[in-house]
């Protein structure tokens, strides 16, 4: 076949365009949100003295550490989905959650007394932290892989990764409100080991499912 | 229109993708001759022809249409599907040509008399199913349009639109893979 004969066959196929990225990574973010509330809720649900907790510093700051995650991890996803995204320039951004995590853990090394540190570090729900992330994550994961799929991301590898962090960050927004274990130091170290885990899943989903 | 800077061919494309069959017929050969010029810079070796990758980046500009956002300039996303074609088909030959390399000589020994065209996007055509392999045939390679299509295999003009866009699909996904 010719070219200009591959050009008439595509251009009379013109009718029919796939739905807009923006559309569907809106969709697929709110879908996967859902998702991971529903498996939280069935599995989990939020610790019984959340009202008390949600006064404390440290209790809210793991919040603002997951949902960086998430926001920087959506961000980039949606930018790496397009074939002409430049990965280098927009990484920094991928930053954000690990400075804050990181300032965390300095303020809590100044604040605390240093015999407190291993225990505030090994908590005690570090099990349930290491199994209910990746467990509420993995079906959004699948999801924003399919949504992937649907982009023509030139670092698939890359972006699968990405896509592993935002279901992180999405399932450890929602573990956070279950766990009991406050301090950064736990944040620190559990969630991160979690949350690569699903970051590891995507970067080998990504590499076979995002390609085109 | 060689000369198209990226406003006028956004313009084009924003105009094909209202669904302009022309508008977008016209898009897709001056994007065939940026990628011909393109390819035909980068590759360097023998085996690999510039007009599968175009052909090929074709089939991806057609399936991924939907990636462009239509307030970007449109050359940096057109060379970066093109890119990443001939990475991929680069990849593939590299591979092949490890296991064939005495075919590979005989086809440059005998390259001289050949005389018709023997492209990849014949191969994956190959794999279509009769009903797709036979709409596709008469739209691109007789001309024919969905109407005549459609009287000629006795088809409704609908599954005749079904077929044709399965069928490029199809292409696209099997495109230099066996």
């Amino acid at each position: 076949m010719e070219t200009h004969e591959l050009i008439k066959a595509l251009a009379a196929d013109s009718r029919r365009t796939g739905v807009p990225m923006n559309t569907v990574w809106w969709g697929a973010v709110l879908i996967a949100i859902a998702i991971a509330t529903t498996v939280f809720f069935a599995l989990l649900g939020p610790r019984p003295d959340i009202a008390s907790a949600a006064q404390t510093v440290r209790f809210l700051f793991k919040f603002l550490v997951t949902i960086a995650l998430g926001a920087s991890a959506f961000a980039l996803l949606r930018m790496l989905s397009r074939p002409e995204a430049d990965a280098r320039g927009v990484l920094p951004c991928l930053a954000i959650a690990p400075a804050l995590i990181l300032a965390g853990v300095a303020i809590e090394l100044i604040v605390s007394p240093a015999e407190t540190w291993p225990a505030r570090l090994v908590g005690t729900n570090s099990l349930v932290c290491l199994t209910f992330i990746p467990l509420i994550g993995i079906g959004p994961l699948a999801l924003l892989l399919l949504a992937l799929r649907h982009g023509a991301a030139s670092h698939p590898t890359l972006a699968g990764a990405i896509a592993g962090l935002l279901a992180g960050g999405i399932a450890a927004t929602l573990y956070a409100s279950h766990c009991p274990d406050d301090s950064p130091l736990f944040v620190a170290t559990w969630y991160t080991i979690a949350v690569a885990g699903l970051a590891l899943l995507g970067t080998l989903g990504g590499r076979y499912v995002a390609r085109w | 229109m060689n000369g198209a800077d990226d406003g006028d061919l956004a313009r084009l494309f924003r105009t094909a993708l209202g669904g302009d069959e022309k508008a977008y017929g016209d898009f897709l050969h001056e994007a065939a001759a940026l990628v011909r010029a393109w390819a035909r810079r980068r590759i360097v070796f023998a085996g690999l022809d510039p007009e599968d990758i175009v052909q090929e980046t074709l089939l991806a500009i057609h399936v991924k249409r939907h990636t462009w956002s239509n307030d970007r300039p449109v050359k940096p996303w057109l060379y970066a599907i093109a890119r990443h074609k001939l990475v991929d088909a680069m990849r593939r030959h590299g591979r092949h040509a490890r296991i064939e390399l005495s075919e590979v000589e005989n086809e440059l020994a005998t390259e001289e008399t050949e005389t018709a065209r023997d492209w990849e996007i014949g191969r994956a055509l190959e794999t279509l199913t009769p009903g797709q392999r036979s709409v596709v045939t008469a739209i691109s390679v007789e001309g024919r349009t969905i109407a005549e299509t459609a009287r000629s295999l006795d088809m409704k003009e609908t599954a005749v639109r079904v077929a044709l866009h399965r069928g490029l699909a199809a292409i696209a996904r099997r495109f230099g893979r066996d």
